[in-house]
């Protein structure tokens, strides 16, 4: 497989909405791990970590977790395109598509994992899914952090647990992150009561692609703060028995009440979205991000007919920008790109 | 749009809107009135905030505190957000432990997953990480004769 096949379409775990996709996008959960008796990456010389990155990348591909298909993405030698594209699509951090240390991702064929390797800890296993799908996800990834712990002797001690370079992951190194769709709190104007309140359960809200990225188009992504003193069951349960039915149940009932009480407004907003994408001739990211928000919202509650939710979720990845550059095959400025983007989401959304 | 707020006049920071039956009321506070009226959690805490304000309550009358594996300071860790080995956390085990429990909910100990190989003992990993710092130091000043036999140890020790 290589990232230019890749970028032609989605991840086959984003294809079909999953459980409660009409509020939850994905499940995803994140596991960090450092080798015993080598000195984290910022303590160790460049030849080490390189040492350190291909020994690590042939036990991950030998040790079969990744399955039929995976493959190894150098990301040091990658170019800044295919780094960008690999971002996009949630297959590594900023952080790592960033970083100038020899360090790469194994992921496997339908993305659905991607191991991380010399990112901040020398391995970071993700396990990615559609909509709510946490259970199977935590015993997904546990399963690979025990294969890969029948040949690597991980740092760990009696009472920190599994050590991380950042003290803030130390314990089970156990990052959940559930990305939520929550346009109805968003316009009733009840959703900075609602992330107070997940402030308040310890949890850290982000925009769609993570750290420092701010929410864009009504795409909030909630993690645990918390990796030290529960046990990975607790910190998975918090999410599915408590975080997920509040939210999930705050923004239906948020929805029911707009479409309610103010049917012709919301009408308005998801058609005028709709109409903007079908007409307009340059188009941001941004702009897109929030106009596909509102579109999403009227495929979801039954007001769009003919345009699936697949073709949606399509154009939230394809249109960005390293796909576009990637899918047309050249390099653009962002006023070519916007252009190209208008273009695209034209001939996705069948304007003739 | 900048709110001054409304109890004090400073410029504002934190804007709430709280529905009351069919009305809405927007709200806008500086965070120490918000913190009065008890509505002072902040909606966005990224992890690298809360990451710059656990090293910024480190004491740094406890800077120079060295890790004797991998030769870090205390200060340095400070600096850099990240620590340089394993051993640090025994190292800095007094300025760390109780930032933990802050960070992790009042906990300062893991109840969670323990890794199945044998050879994964922590005392092991230690004596391993200084063994190869004495070889780094070795080759540096190249002592290769003293090097090999490092060498030779730590294959034994990783082996036993």
């Amino acid at each position: 497989m290589t990232l230019t096949e890749l970028s032609r379409h989605t991840g086959q775990w984003l294809r079909s909405g999953g459980p409660a996709g009409e509020v939850v996008i994905s499940s995803r959960v994140r596991l960090a791990r450092n080798l015993a008796g080598l000195p984290f990456l910022g303590r160790s010389t460049r030849s080490h970590q390189r040492e350190l990155e291909q020994r690590l990348w042939l036990e991950i591909l030998d040790s079969g977790v990744l399955g039929d298909g995976g493959f190894y993405v150098d990301v040091d030698a990658a170019g800044q395109l295919d780094r960008e594209l690999l971002v996009e699509r949630h297959l590594i951090s900023r952080h790592h598509a960033d970083g100038e240390s020899p360090r790469g991702v194994a992921i496997s064929a339908d993305e659905t994992i991607a191991i991380m390797v010399n990112e901040e800890d020398h391995i970071r296993i993700q396990v990615l899914r559609s909509g709510q799908q946490l259970d199977a996800a935590a015993a997904q990834i546990n399963a690979i952090d025990d294969k890969l712990d029948e040949r690597l002797d991980f740092a760990f001690h009696g009472k920190y647990g599994y050590l991380t370079a950042c003290p803030t992951n130390v314990g089970t190194g156990l990052r959940v992150s559930v990305m939520l769709h929550l346009p109805g709190l968003t316009l009733s104007g009840a959703i900075d009561k609602a992330l107070r309140a997940a402030g308040d359960m310890h949890l850290a809200i982000r925009g769609l692609h993570g750290e420092g990225t701010a929410a864009t188009g009504d795409f909030f992504q909630l993690s645990n703060q918390t990796t030290l003193g529960k046990t990975e069951q607790q910190i998975i349960e918090e999410f599915t028995d408590e975080v997920l039915p509040s939210f999930i149940d705050y923004e239906l009932s948020a929805r029911d009440g707009l479409s309610r009480r103010q049917q012709a407004l919301i009408d308005d907003r998801i058609f005028r979205a709709l109409a903007t994408l079908k007409a307009a001739r340059v188009m941001s990211t941004r702009e897109m991000m929030s106009l596909l928000s509102m579109v999403r919202l009227g495929v979801n509650i039954g007001k769009i007919g003919d345009v699936s939710l697949d073709t949606v979720n399509d154009l939230f990845l394809l249109a960005q920008p390293a796909h576009l550059q990637k899918m047309l095959g050249r390099t653009m400025t962002s006023d070519e790109r916007a252009a190209a983007r208008a273009d695209y989401i034209h001939k996705r959304l069948g304007v003739a | 749009m900048n709110h001054k707020c409304e109890r004090c006049g400073k410029p504002a920071t934190v804007h709430l809107t709280e529905i009351f039956g069919d009305q809405k009321v927007e709200k806008h506070l500086c965070d120490q009135c918000a913190a009065e009226e008890g509505s002072a959690a902040k909606a966005y805490v990224p992890i690298h905030q809360l990451l710059e304000d656990f090293v910024l309550r480190g004491d740094s009358r406890e800077d120079d505190t060295t890790c004797d594996v991998c030769g870090m300071t205390y200060a340095e860790f400070r600096k850099a957000h990240r620590l340089g080995c394993p051993n640090d956390y025994e190292a800095f085990a007094g300025q760390l432990a109780p930032q933990l429990a802050i960070v992790h909910e009042g906990a300062c100990e893991h109840i969670g997953k323990v890794p199945h190989r044998a050879g994964g003992d922590q005392q092991k990993q230690t004596a391993v990480l200084r063994l190869r710092a004495q070889l780094k130091r070795a080759i540096a000043v190249e002592d290769y004769e003293r090097a090999a036999s490092l060498r030779d140890q730590i294959r034994e020790t990783e082996t036993s």
